[in-house]
């Protein structure tokens, strides 16, 4: 299956959405318009938008709490994304969620989860919903090699090859948990080897590189619709220069930048042109765009009011 | 009437469930051919078939969790863990995200799950078996707990579990799985928040959680030959609970004794005596009293076992000291 200029124009677009919504986010945060936290998926936006470019609107997105990226990636409008954000009432959660509890239901984005590996079980859940249903679709659940080391990210490995769930495992391997680095945690070289454990394929791929990510997860994909089962797929890629606006984690110093140097989009940006889909031009103004989406979607976020105090106790309880 | 057992009235419930709401599922461990490890899902893998009614490996986090999964994409999930202590390895999905995914994301899911679970106390199962936790949970806002202590009860409370759009625990009691009770042919539901008196009295409010009922029950016989009237109330759901009814019976007998076989610090008794203290602090004679586990872990040995948890004496004298 390969995609059409359209979809990997549309792709594109979306990689610059994730980037100027991340940076809106920390330019944000830094005014003091929102508290607790937000998780950049900068220098990521290759791997959401190669993992959902192979699936169809009917299939499931789960996220982490670095999960804007793959919410964008599924569709979600940016505008009730920074709304949420904000804990504006207008918000896609209405304002409940915050940046780690983002969902939007009605374009299969089943939400981000702020326990780390908590979404994993539940995703392996929603596809036997799925199965179960015959309807053929099938659910991606992203997470991070921090999860990976969880012991129900094991457990859901296990039961989800047995029992041949449409599910794609995607890894997001991006070096760091919040300080500690990849080699202080995980005892192999590639999380994906994890899989050759419980019997279901794994692969591991340059999570920078779109047309790498989107071969392996229309593989992946492919495969669970047949009813074949899991497939665990490790994206690895460079965290942006900290784990969250609070936490600088790893990665500090002179290791901050280091993401730039393989920045997905220019790469992603250069393929397009080479392959004649896009010209600079028109890059340009993809990108002007975006940013213009962004902006109005922030100036709409900080107009809109906060919630009614009513709300405190609406949506406990169906 | 027909007479069936506590467990095999939970059974009937999930089987009448099951064949109303074709997308109902079971998960659990030993649930599907073996029938449960107290039999519980007895016949209803032969009726229902693999696919809903399924065998899980042991990973109790997994199963809640998928459990939830289900759940969220529109198929009731019945998770069963075979001991209570075991929702420990489950806390987070049990905690962290059946009863928040809801509020977090703005109403736009409903989580259709019960975790069943047995508890075991007094059986001789030793200190990781043997655990009645539902004080963790009724401090958790978007649960439901629910402790039946008949097998009417048990029926019509699994029936109201299971057509809950919310997730509900559902604390069964091991000791309890062989009594039997009159269960009608007609099918019945049984509201949650809805308190049943056990036992009308006038002298003493004795609130008994779960599997300690037979033996509270036990206590107001033995007090009534002493001419002390004690009224039994069972709340038969913890979350939400009915303090109206409670309330109403301290304003009536002036005294409440709580009983369960959790530990006392921090226990469901010590919130039900603060309650009534904020609602009836007047209709009071004096302080209530909780008749709990004492606070320390549960040993094997039948001896220790026995001195640990609350009797039919612990309870006779806990109704018994009011009197002047």
């Amino acid at each position: 299956m390969t995609l059409s200029a359209e979809q990997q124009i549309e792709a594109f677009r979306r990689m610059w959405l994730i980037r100027y919504f991340e940076e809106a986010a920390i330019r944000l945060y830094g005014e003091g318009r929102y508290r607790g936290s937000t998780h950049p998926y900068i220098a990521q936006e290759a791997t959401a938008l190669g993992v959902c470019a192979a699936l169809q609107s009917t299939d499931v997105v789960l996220a982490t709490y670095r999960g804007h990226g793959a919410a964008i990636a599924k569709g979600a409008d940016p505008k009730a994304m920074m709304a949420e954000l904000l804990g504006k009432a207008t918000g896609m959660c209405k304002g409940k969620g915050g940046s780690m509890h983002m969902s939007q239901t009605e374009v299969g984005f089943l939400g981000c989860n702020a326990i780390v590996a908590g979404h994993i079980a539940i995703a392996g859940g929603v596809a036997l919903a799925q199965q179960l249903d015959g309807t053929g679709a099938v659910t991606a659940c992203f997470f991070g090699d921090g999860a990976s080391c969880e012991g129900v990210f094991y457990e859901t490995l296990n039961m989800a090859t047995l029992w041949k769930l449409p599910l794609l495992l995607v890894v997001e391997n991006n070096e760091y948990a919040i300080s500690t680095h990849v080699s202080d945690a995980i005892s192999v070289p590639d999380i994906s080897m994890r899989a050759q454990g419980f019997g279901l394929p794994g692969v591991t791929v340059d999570g920078r590189d779109f047309d790498a990510v989107y071969a392996a997860a229309t593989q992946a994909v492919a495969r669970a619709r047949r009813g074949d089962g899991p497939t665990l797929l490790e994206a690895k890629t460079v965290r942006w220069s900290r784990h969250s606006a609070v936490a600088a984690g790893g990665a500090g110093g002179e290791k901050a930048d280091r993401w730039k140097l393989t920045d997905p989009i220019p790469r992603f940006r250069q393929e397009l042109i080479q392959r004649g889909i896009l010209a600079e031009a028109r890059a340009a103004e993809i990108e002007r765009d975006a940013r213009q989406v962004i902006d109005d979607a922030a100036a709409y976020a900080i107009d809109s009011p906060y919630p009614a105090l009513e709300e405190l106790h609406t949506d406990i309880f169906a | 009437m027909r007479e069936l057992t506590y467990a095999q009235a939970i059974n009937e419930g999930i089987r009448e469930e099951m064949r109303h709401n074709g997308k109902i599922v079971v998960l659990g461990e030993d649930v599907g051919k073996y029938g449960g490890v107290f039999g519980v899902t007895r016949g209803l893998y032969d009726e229902f078939g693999a696919a809903r009614v399924r065998d899980c490996p042991l990973n109790e986090a997994a199963i809640v969790g998928c459990a939830i999964g289900l759940a969220i994409a529109g198929r009731p999930a019945i998770a069963e863990l075979e001991f209570m202590d075991f929702t420990t390895f489950a806390m987070d999905p049990i905690t962290n995200q059946a009863p928040k995914l809801r509020f977090f994301w703005g109403g736009q899911v409903s989580v259709p799950l019960v975790v069943r679970t047995p508890i075991a106390a007094g059986l001789g199962f030793g200190t990781q078996h043997s655990q009645s936790l539902e004080a963790w949970l009724v401090h958790v806002p978007g649960l439901k707990v629910v402790m039946p202590s008949t097998a009417y009860d048990a029926k019509g409370l699994i029936k109201t579990a299971i057509r809950d759009p919310n997730p509900v625990v559902f604390a069964e009691s091991i000791s309890l799985y062989s009594a039997r009770g009159e269960i009608p042919d007609e099918e019945y539901v049984i509201p949650f928040g809805k308190a049943d008196i056990k036992r009308k009295g006038d002298d003493v409010t004795l609130v008994a959680l779960g599997p300690i009922m037979p033996k509270a029950l036990q206590a107001a016989e033995e007090l009534a030959q002493q001419g002390v009237d004690v009224e039994v109330i069972d709340p038969r759901t913890v979350a939400p609970l009915d303090i109206d009814t409670i309330v109403n019976s301290v304003k009536k007998t002036g005294r409440l004794v709580v009983a369960h076989v959790a530990h006392k610090t921090g226990g469901v008794g010590a919130e039900i005596a603060q309650q009534v203290v904020e609602r009836a602090f007047d209709s009071l004679d004096g302080p209530p009293v909780r008749v709990a586990a004492a606070d320390v872990p549960i040993a094997a040995s039948q001896r220790l076992e026995q001195a640990t948890l609350p009797d039919v004496a612990g309870m006779m004298k806990a109704c018994l000291s009011f009197r002047q």
